[in-house]
């Protein structure tokens, strides 16, 4: 796997994440102890800018720029908060590293603490990650204990403390602003940015958010210098990104592979290739609100700009590859139905439209769409990411556009053709007795559960199409191999 | 204060920094639509959710549309507010909105007087393309205020008005997605929630999803009894705002119009609830004066400060919020409650009727009103003493309903004995009056002077919470005035930590006081309006030969004929009420 390189996950599955020796012995603590005893914060800020690290929590906001803003604005108190709600479905990423390294969250936070003038961090953490918190906690307890951590950190004088907060559930409470809502004990939802956490978060004062990986990349830099990072990745995307490979690819999991990889450098070298030797289709990227990546998008290197421009983006570095069997209509509405379920309800185009989109596209797969309604989709699909109140909803239609974008010809197919090409909308599946195979034997008739099937003994038999249910008993049961599915 | 040079529209356009794009585009003659966003100026109320997102406009260089009454204003900004792209995504979201809404304008006691209906008007709605599946929710009827959350857009007006400015909370935003609608904690019904009822709520609501119920229907059936006597009561507010129904200036005094349409209506007796004001006043004004004088002699049993007590929006609210200072308010009633036994007590007598057979209506600016006359302490032997409250916007229906030519009628005069009142009572319907009338005949009783100047203008005003030193002949006399019971809360939280330092404290739920009531004509954000309904009862009062209340000659024959003394025995068991702890919330019982 000579195309990943390791710098977030570096201490994953090497270290023993519960004893803070191991995390020493890899380095751990040393970019704090520099930090707090050779460098101010603005020149660690000015590593940071000078390496081009972004957000690795969707965004891609540049992480030295943003704690440059927490840092110029003046309050008495502000706060760190580590954005570990990681609620896209498939993703594990920031868990990983919570699990197998804890301690590079503790010590990014700390420097971030120091450099903003934080004294205070937060970790806002799924509920449903307990062996997450159970090491963190353990972390925690171990870099208090060794002075690295809580009041006069390494007898410097510098107070940092970091507690605990546990997610809400909710999908949508991992964009910041809701996060900071929900750890003030309010309803997870969004406001309207500016004013941006950096200015004005958690309990009104200045915030500082990142994600977990965003954090875990933070020592190394420090300790191995912009330069060496800045020379990874491509041009506006420096470093590497970790992704958590699904779908129908021989070998699903983490990897980690610099910024600039080509789609079909992931899929085929990393990612073993398609299962079973079929024919790519189709990778969608970002989470559920991401768009789908096709055959002509393989050479494109995968990086912030680069997704936006291909109509999907990084989101947390979900990455799922589709083959030839699946139905891009059907993904796009399995997509909708989880936007649908996570809309937080605060702005009607998110509210309203995903839902009118969901149905358009059930509408659809259930063979009763028209031209009209793929118009309908797009205008709709548009508008709503245009005027969504947050990300989510500027973001859900992706999976919709990029798909009436890049598979028309599916859409027609349903839409005029009332074929499912993929024949995974059952609703378009057509039952049919073909005539020179079925000798009359009437077994399928007597199996099948809604009576649609008719024909005398000896005879052809004939599938009422209005009644039949697609459950498929009829083809199972015949042993003539006399029905097919259109 | 820095200002800022951008251009909307292709004009110039040059305001202080932190201006929103809706208000610099207004500068220059651009309205653009806006459905969530709503604030009262000059009352600090604002509600800025950015949740509807009809008023998206598109700046260059920005990827997506943005709200334009949540977009600061930057320096060369280039702002549209109505190329295609926007025409489309606004028209886009509206429709959406629409597709969710029960289209019921021809039976909804919106119609008319909708914001959503009005923007489809605006925008030229004509078809909604993206029909779908509606939200639905049960319908809650409570005893002042339905909740028909199916028209709901979720602006969060009522939340803000609730939360922010009362402070009661009973209305927040539940469920997620698609089912995301504003209600009551668990969605339980609003009766069972710590609703005060003072309406504010429904007097923000863009849409028909909070209005009043409606309890004109009872009293044409009343009027149509030839057995039952019909008794109007006014609210002095009303008079200040009824005229806007009929397309009058705000602000213009419709006294004399509204007694002669009451007339029409066929009410036996036109009566004004300023009358018992001018009985509260006789009533509270004594009250305070003898727990002032008791205080002074260093009687330690004595409460102060003494609070009013004649807005049941406030009366709910300290029921339940702070039950442990239950013998602080007044325990006079409230002027409609006060108006009630007088009417079937002593005038019924007079006429020698049944009070069964008379029926009390009032006409009141107030939606917490229609919950008081249920109270059960507030009947005798099941008969209220006030039967049926309405609202300002109803009386207006009534009138219209009737075929009345409101403008064309001519002015004429209260009856007697019940509807003489003096100025006094007028300014009950403004924040600070309650508390001014109150001093004119504190001030008399306790010096035995004269009162040469009337007008306490350090009284009146609009800030939230204000404060003045009477001067008592040489006793300084130390008044607290709040309106919107989110400041009434902090008044009470310093009496509760002992750090009041007021003898009495006058405190009204509606912002404004009853002239922005929750039962008054619609002011969709203009506070203009309730400005205009505030001068107009102060002129009221400027214009009235007396205006003390113990002046009024016919509160004089009252007490003389029929009560005795303010704080008698009579007076005691009609005029004065006692306070209930309601903090345990009633829903644990369900
Ligand atoms: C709907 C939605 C969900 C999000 N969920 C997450 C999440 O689970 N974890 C995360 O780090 N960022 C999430 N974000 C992004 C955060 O809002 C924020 O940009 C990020 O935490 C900032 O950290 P970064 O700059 O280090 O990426 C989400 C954003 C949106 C709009
Ligand atoms: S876009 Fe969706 S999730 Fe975001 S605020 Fe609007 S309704 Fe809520
Ligand atoms: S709320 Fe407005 S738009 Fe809705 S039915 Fe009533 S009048 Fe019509
Ligand atoms: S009537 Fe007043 S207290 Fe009741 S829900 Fe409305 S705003 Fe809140
Ligand atoms: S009930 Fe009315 S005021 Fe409250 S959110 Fe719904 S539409 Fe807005
Ligand atoms: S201020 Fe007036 S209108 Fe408002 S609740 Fe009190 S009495 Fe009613
Ligand atoms: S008016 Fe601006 S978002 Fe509703």
């Amino acid at each position: 796997m000579a195309k990943q390189i390791r710098i977030a996950l570096r201490n994953c599955g090497v270290i023993d994440p519960e004893r803070i020796e191991d995390y020493i012995a890899r380095d751990g603590y040393m970019a704090l102890a520099s930090v707090l005893t050779d460098l101010s914060p603005e020149a660690v800020i000015e590593i940071l800018k000078k390496s081009g690290l972004r957000g690795r929590g969707g965004g891609g906001f540049p992480a030295g720029i943003k704690w440059e803003i927490t840092r110029n604005v003046v309050a008495d108190q502000k706060y760190v908060v580590c954005n570990a709600d990681e609620g896209d479905p498939g993703a594990f990423m920031d868990r990983s590293i919570l699990e197998g390294d804890p301690h590079v969250v503790l010590e990014a936070m700390t420097i971030n603490g120091y450099c903003t003038g934080a004294s205070r961090g937060l970790i806002y953490i799924r509920a449903e990650y307990p062996l997450a918190v159970e090491r963190l906690k353990t972390a925690m307890g171990q870099s208090r204990s060794m002075g690295l951590l809580g009041e006069n950190i390494l007898g410097t004088g510098f107070n940092f403390d970091i507690d605990i907060r546990y997610g809400a559930g909710a999908f949508v409470c991992g964009e910041e602003t809701a996060l900071i809502h929900s750890m003030e004990g309010l309803r997870g939802e969004p406001t309207v940015k500016p004013p941006f956490p950096s200015v004005e978060g958690y309990l009104k004062k200045p915030t500082n958010v990142n994600n977990v990986e965003t954090f875990a990349n933070i020592p190394i830099i420090i300790n191995k210098g912009w330069k060496w990072f800045s020379s990874i990745g491509t041009e506006k995307s420096k470093g590497t990104k970790v992704f958590a490979l699904a779908g129908k690819i021989n070998n699903v999991g983490l990897i980690e592979v610099p910024m600039g990889t080509t789609l079909r450098e992931v899929i085929y070298e990393i990612g073993g290739g398609i299962q079973y030797g079929k024919a790519f289709k189709a990778a969608q990227t970002g989470g559920p609100s991401g768009g789908c990546l096709t055959v002509k998008h393989l050479d494109t290197p995968i990086d912030y700009d680069n997704l936006i421009a291909a109509g999907s983006m990084m989101g947390s570095g979900g990455l799922i590859v589709m083959d030839e069997d699946d139905c891009m209509v059907a993904i796009a509405k399995f997509y909708l139905e989880f936007t649908v379920e996570e809309s937080c309800g605060k702005c009607s185009p998110c509210r309203i439209g995903n839902k009118r989109l969901f149905e358009l596209l059930e509408k659809i797969t259930q063979g009763n769409g028209t031209m009209d309604d793929i118009d309908k989709l797009r205008n709709l699909g548009t508008v709503i990411k245009e005027t969504s109140l947050c990300g989510l909803g500027q973001s859900s239609p992706n999976p919709v556009l990029s798909t009436i974008d890049n598979f028309p010809e599916e859409y027609h197919e349903h839409v005029t053709g009332k074929k499912c090409r993929s024949k995974v909308c059952k609703s378009l599946m057509q039952y049919l007795v073909v005539a020179d195979k079925c000798i009359g034997c009437t077994l399928c008739a007597r199996n099948c559960p809604v009576d649609a099937i008719s024909g005398e003994r000896k005879q052809v038999h004939f599938i009422d199409q209005s009644k039949c249910i697609k459950c498929g008993a009829c083809m199972d049961k015949c042993k003539f191999n006399a029905i097919i599915i259109n | 204060m820095n200002m800022v040079k951008l251009i909307i529209d292709g004009k110039h356009v040059e305001v202080p920094e932190n201006t929103t794009l809706l208000k610099a585009a207004k500068t220059v003659g651009i309205d653009i639509p806006t459905l969530c966003y709503f604030e009262l100026k000059d009352m600090n109320i604002e509600n800025r959710p950015g949740g509807c997102r009809v008023c998206v406009v598109e700046v260059r260089g920005r990827r997506n549309l943005a709200p334009a009454c949540n977009t600061m204003v930057a320096e060369g900004m280039e702002v549209f507010t109505h190329n295609i792209r926007v025409l489309n995504a606004r028209r886009t979201v509206l429709e959406l909105i629409l597709s969710d809404h029960p289209a019921e304008c021809l039976t909804c006691s919106k119609n008319g007087n909708c914001e959503l209906q009005s923007m489809a008007q605006q925008l030229g709605v004509r078809e909604i393309p993206y029909a779908g599946e509606q939200s639905k929710y049960r319908k809650d009827t409570s005893p002042a205020i339905i909740r028909d959350v199916d028209k709901c857009i979720m602006c969060r007006r009522c939340e803000m008005m609730c939360n922010d400015v009362q402070t009661v909370g009973a209305l927040s935003a539940v469920n997620r997605g698609f089912m995301a609608v504003v209600a009551p904690a668990f969605e339980m019904n609003l009766e069972k929630s710590t609703c005060t009822y003072c309406g504010q709520c429904v007097s923000v609501c863009p849409t028909g999803a909070l209005t009043e119920v409606d309890h004109s229907r009872n009293v044409i059936n009343s009027l149509a009894d030839p057995a039952k006597t019909v008794v109007v009561q006014t609210a002095p507010a009303v008079r200040a705002a009824l005229g806007e129904e009929f397309g009058l200036e705000p602000g213009t005094l419709v006294t004399g119009k509204m007694v002669a349409a009451l007339r029409r209506l066929g009410f036996d007796y036109v009566f004004d609830t300023d009358f018992a004001a001018d009985l509260t006043i006789m009533e509270e004004g004594s009250e305070l004066l003898d727990r002032l004088t008791r205080y002074l002699k260093g009687d330690k049993e004595v409460k102060l400060p003494i609070l009013t007590s004649c807005c049941p929006g406030w009366v709910n609210f300290f029921e339940h919020n702070f039950p442990e200072m239950l013998d602080i308010p007044s325990t006079a009633k409230s002027p409609q409650q006060m108006f009630g036994p007088v009417a079937k007590e002593y005038f019924a007598k007079k006429l020698g009727i049944d009070r069964k057979n008379m029926i009390v209506v009032s006409i009141m600016p107030c939606l917490a009103k229609k919950y008081e006359c249920q109270r059960e302490e507030f009947k005798v032997n099941g008969d209220p003493d006030v039967n049926y409250s309405l609202s300002t916007r109803e009386l207006a229906h009534l009138i219209k309903q009737s075929n009345i030519d409101f403008n064309a009628l001519p002015e004429e005069d209260f009856d007697n004995p019940l509807g003489a009142s003096t100025g006094a009572a007028v300014i009950f319907g403004a924040t600070g009056g309650v508390i001014e009338a109150a001093c004119r005949t504190a001030y008399e009783l306790y010096t035995g002077k004269k009162l040469e100047k009337v007008d306490f203008t350090e009284l009146r005003g609009l800030e939230n919470i204000r404060h003045a030193t009477l001067d008592f002949d040489g006793l300084p006399i130390n008044i607290g005035i709040a309106h919107g019971l989110g400041n009434a809360r902090k008044l009470l939280e310093d009496i509760r930590a002992g750090k009041s330092q007021f003898h009495a404290i006058e405190i009204m739920a509606c912002p404004g006081g009853c002239i922005g009531g929750g039962g008054q004509p619609y002011h969709h954000g203009n506070s203009e309006i309730i400005k205009q309904r505030s001068a107009a009862i102060y002129r009221e009062d400027s214009g009235k030969p007396i205006r003390k209340s113990h002046e009024n000659p016919f509160i004089q024959e009252l007490y003389r004929e029929f009560l005795g003394k303010p704080l008698g025995e009579k007076s005691h068991h009609l005029l004065h009420t006692h306070y209930f702890d309601k903090s345990v919330g009633d829903f644990i019982e369900e």
